[in-house]
């Protein structure tokens, strides 16, 4: 990433997925997104609506899900921030992303890695939720392809699962 | 227990299986790369100046203070376009740029573009640059287009396109008659992953390389090349992964501009599009006024329809032409009707322009052909059901058009199979207010809240028509036992790269298929959509895969000394029929090369003539939806609790993806008729956010009740029809019937507002 001419030159360093990354020469303006996005190679969190509606660019900054869109990165150093990235484990993938293989959760795929770190947010604050609460925990979560049926499908189905482990 | 029947399951990811996506991985992980992750070392970002008005003459454009700030490395209009000035699908009557002394023709149209080093210095730059507009009365009513009595706003005029339909006796008339005015709002596709592109110059400019979310990259190909002024073959595009398209990638958005910088900049740049620029980067379903008049006998069944449609086509041509001509030949529905007398008009107004989106002309005759025929019943005292079987269309029946239906046509067994799904329970007597309407707004109360039940049928064209031969090619390579796919069909989601995987697995008995860059380095796939890439690419991909089998079958049987036309494919070996050979086609394959490509082209189709008949279609596919709503009659919110739907798909060739392309197609519907539209005034679209657009959420979505209806369709190579459109298009006004049957309300527009209901 090019330094731009003439707006800033911020320093700081966030703490994304566990490991540290500086930030150099950043404009001030720049949204948690945009920083995870384009300057720290981190391209899972999607951008669709830069209004915090659609849910695409969903991160947990310290245990809170948020819109990534809606906070400026400068606003977040020392916290924790985990991104799609960060869930799994060492490229394996997690119980909620094979259940959305399994189940045709996924279709263009856009919205799906703002609902997966959804879902796991979810489904850590409310283990055995019932379709009401996966209804509306979900709600803030835009998908223009699947109609949520076969996303449903995916959250019971781990819900399922982790409670008969 | 008898064994002596038994039929193999299928093997895992072939044909007829819920075979997995070979970018599934990637994009539950984040890794897929979407157009809008593309990145390139020295990158540049672009940015498009837009008109803030619906009609305009541009008296002068200063460049001059943008072009002092730092970080700005390019600054393009009109007179930087080396090629053709203009483009489009059908007429290239729309700018790369608006030209200073030409006008502005719709609130968005670009201007100017600039590169610089950051998004925001763009931004800076954008708003540096003076533009002197002298602002001009718009054209806002089509019909003033037809009248005469607005001012032509285009060198090609108004008139976008005009076509009548006459058919059998006009002058008939029926026993009952019934009519009315109907309204379709202007819907947005609304697909997730914004317009992006990354441009690449080559050195010298003596070419691009184009990363870009499209429906088609050999169209898009020839437009961008005519506008750079290059030969085509110097225009490399690559299919960015599509976050979803929906028609609204059909035509050219961001490509020109891209491509321009790159090669003034001699750098790459990425163009990235935010939520509202996309609401005026894109065209949107046609708003559209139909008036319908049905004549029946008494016992309901249909003598004649008339018709007047009106598509407001906004600026530029697109898609409109086609649309129309989709809307008016499918006046009639899925029902056999003999007598129609049809006018359709498509018109340029300096509305935002319209094209292309999922169901392409036919939702809105559907809105009102359905609305119609619960009319129908009701003034013939027969149940909507009743009404519908009794006209339902069979194969071998003549449209309006005079084609003959020569698809299957199993409409009346898609209402049978409807109507047998059992309806859901009745409200609890202490519901959860998140299933109300009006849901988490906890506003609903339990004794204003009716229940209603609706019903639609459709009928859907597939493919291009009016005689376009809309071909696709595949190459299939097996190289050591290796099997290469190669082709161009944009993947926007629906899954087309599993559907070749499996076709691949089925006929050359191989289980690791591996696909090649879907780019422009093989012969064009046509475009995904028109519910027409199952049916082509696949044809395709089938065809090549069977040459290369046969292939494959010479060169083993000469190794062998076989007969080649006695090999077979049975699970993962080569087998001769009647004989003992049997290899492992893997093994088979060992040390040899197979490399063969393959055109699919569809059965011809013919224009219209001036009385609109004639072949134009090339197949058509069936549905029906009944939905059941919940109203509250006081507020006037609706809460879809049900959609029960059986379509017809002749063969399912991936059960689950069939599934996700039917709910999400119902959800589309659903948007259609209850909360989706862009609303304009004043040639301004009032609502370009999601905040404001409202598409429907994870409560919005109904319980889903879906029967495929199999019978295999002989005309298609697999047997299989698009499954893509049918879902959204009768689902509309199975809902909009099912709130009038809640409300006994007429509701002649969808989307259906708060205010239709309760005031």
């Amino acid at each position: 990433m090019s330094t731009p001419s003439g707006i800033g030159s911020e320093n700081y360093s966030l703490t994304v997925n566990g490991r540290s990354h500086d930030v150099k020469d950043s404009w001030i303006g720049e949204s948690l997104l945009y920083v995870l996005r384009e300057r720290l190679g981190l391209p899972g969190a999607k951008g669709a609506c830069e209004q915090g509606e659609c849910g695409s660019c969903t991160v947990v900054v310290d245990g809170r899900a948020v819109c990534s869109c809606l906070v400026l990165a400068a606003s977040v150093v020392d916290t924790s921030i985990v991104t799609v990235e960060g869930l799994g484990d060492g490229g394996r993938l997690s119980d909620v992303q094979q259940a959305f293989l399994d189940c045709g959760g996924v279709q263009c795929g856009f919205c799906t890695p703002g609902f997966i770190v959804a879902v796991h947010h979810l489904l850590e604050s409310v283990p055995d939720p019932d379709d009401h609460q996966i209804r509306e925990a979900l709600s803030g979560n835009i998908c223009s392809c699947t109609g949520y049926g076969r996303i449903l499908e995916a959250v019971q189905q781990v819900a399922v699962a982790r409670r008969s482990k | 227990m008898n064994t002596t029947n038994t039929i193999a399951p299928p093997r895992p990811g072939t044909l007829g299986t819920d075979a997995s996506r070979p970018d599934g991985v990637a994009k539950v992980q984040g890794g897929f790369a979407f157009s809008s992750d593309m990145w390139a070392e020295n990158m540049l970002w672009g940015a498009t100046l837009r008109s803030p008005h619906p009609y305009a003459r541009i008296v002068s454009i200063d460049t001059t203070a943008a072009w002092k700030i730092a970080g700005v490395e390019a600054i393009i209009t009109a007179d930087d376009v080396p090629g053709l000035a203009t483009y489009g699908l059908i007429m290239q009557d729309q700018p790369v740029f608006a030209r200073v002394g030409d006008t502005v023709r719709y609130t968005g149209e670009p201007v100017a573009a600039v590169a610089a080093d950051h998004p925001e210095t763009c931004k800076r730059a954008l708003a540096a640059i003076r533009v002197e507009y002298e602002v001009l009365p718009p054209v806002l009513d089509p019909e003033t287009c037809i009248d005469g009595t607005a001012p032509v706003i285009h060198p090609d005029g108004n008139v976008l396109r005009h076509q009548r339909i006459v058919s059998g006796d006009p002058t008939v008339t029926g026993d009952v008659v019934v009519e009315g005015l109907y309204e379709v709002g202007m819907q947005d596709q609304a697909f997730l992953g914004l317009e992006a592109a990354l441009a690449l110059p080559d050195p010298g400019g003596t070419g691009v390389e184009l990363y870009i979310a499209t429906q088609w990259l050999h169209e898009d190909r020839k437009q961008i090349a005519a506008c750079l002024g290059l030969p085509e073959d110097k225009v490399r595009l690559v299919l960015g992964g599509v976050g979803g398209a929906f028609g609204a990638r059909e035509d050219i958005s961001l490509q020109v501009h891209t491509c321009l910088l790159a090669l003034r900049t001699s750098r790459p740049v990425r163009i990235a599009y935010g939520r509202e620029e996309s609401f005026y980067g894109h065209v949107h379903r046609h708003p559209a006024k139909i008036w319908m008049r049905h004549h029946a006998d008494r016992s309901g069944r249909l003598v004649k329809v008339e018709s007047r449609m009106v598509f407001d086509g906004g600026a530029y041509c697109s898609t409109s032409p086609a649309v129309l001509i989709n809307a008016i030949t499918h006046t009639q529905g899925p029902y056999k009707c003999d007598n129609a007398v049809v006018e359709g008009w498509a018109l340029r107004t300096n509305n935002p322009p319209c094209g292309a989106m999922r169901g392409f002309g036919v939702v809105q005759a559907c809105f009102a052909h359905e609305s119609q025929m619960d009319k129908l019943a009701a003034a013939c005292g027969v149940d909507p059901v009743r009404i519908r079987l009794l006209n339902a269309m069979q194969t071998g029946d003549r449209l309006i058009t005079g084609q003959i239906v020569d698809s299957v046509a199993p409409v009346a067994e898609c209402i049978r199979e409807t109507a047998a799904i059992p309806l859901p329970p009745d409200m609890e007597a202490d519901p959860n207010v998140l299933d109300l309407p009006g849901g988490s707004g906890r506003t609903a109360d339990r004794h204003h809240i009716k229940r209603g039940v609706g019903w639609g049928v459709s009928i859907k064209n597939l493919m291009y028509s009016e005689g376009f031969d809309d071909y696709s090619t595949a190459r299939c390579r097996i190289d050591d036992g290796v099997v290469t796919l190669k082709f161009a069909t944009a993947e926007v989601g629906q899954g087309f790269v599993m559907l070749a995987q499996q076709i691949a697995r089925t006929v050359l008995g191989v289980d690791e298929v591996l696909l090649d860059t879907i780019d422009t380095q093989v012969g064009s796939a046509g475009s995904s959509s028109a519910s027409r890439q199952t049916w082509m690419s696949g044809g395709a991909v089938d065809a090549a895969c069977r040459a290369a089998r046969d292939e494959l079958f010479k060169m083993v049987a000469a190794d062998n000394g076989l007969d080649p036309s006695r090999l077979a494919i049975d699970g993962t070996d080569i087998v001769e029929v009647g004989g003992s050979f049997r290899r492992p086609v893997v093994q088979a394959a060992r040390g040899k090369r197979v490399d063969e490509t393959r055109e699919y082209h569809h059965q011809p189709t013919e224009d219209l003539d001036e009385n609109g008949q004639g072949n134009c279609h090339v197949a058509f596919a069936f549905v029906a939806h009944r939905a059941v709503v919940d109203v509250d009659i006081e507020l006037g919110l609706v809460k879809v609790v049900q959609v029960a739907t059986a379509q017809d798909v002749g063969r399912v060739l991936n059960p689950k993806s069939c599934v996700g392309q039917v709910e999400g197609g119902i959800a589309q519907g659903l948007g259609l008729a209850v909360m989706e539209e862009i609303v304009v005034q004043d040639g301004r679209v009032r609502n370009p956010s999601f905040t404001d657009y409202l598409l429907p959420t994870f409560l919005d979505a109904p319980q889903v009740d879906v029967v495929f209806v199999e019978e295999f369709e002989p005309k298609s190579p697999l047997g299989a029809k698009g499954v893509g459109e049918p879902p959204c298009i009768s689902v509309t006004p199975a809902i909009a019937n099912a709130i009038r049957q809640a409300t006994g309300r007429d509701l002649p527009r969808v989307p259906v507002r708060p205010s239709d209901i309760c005031l």
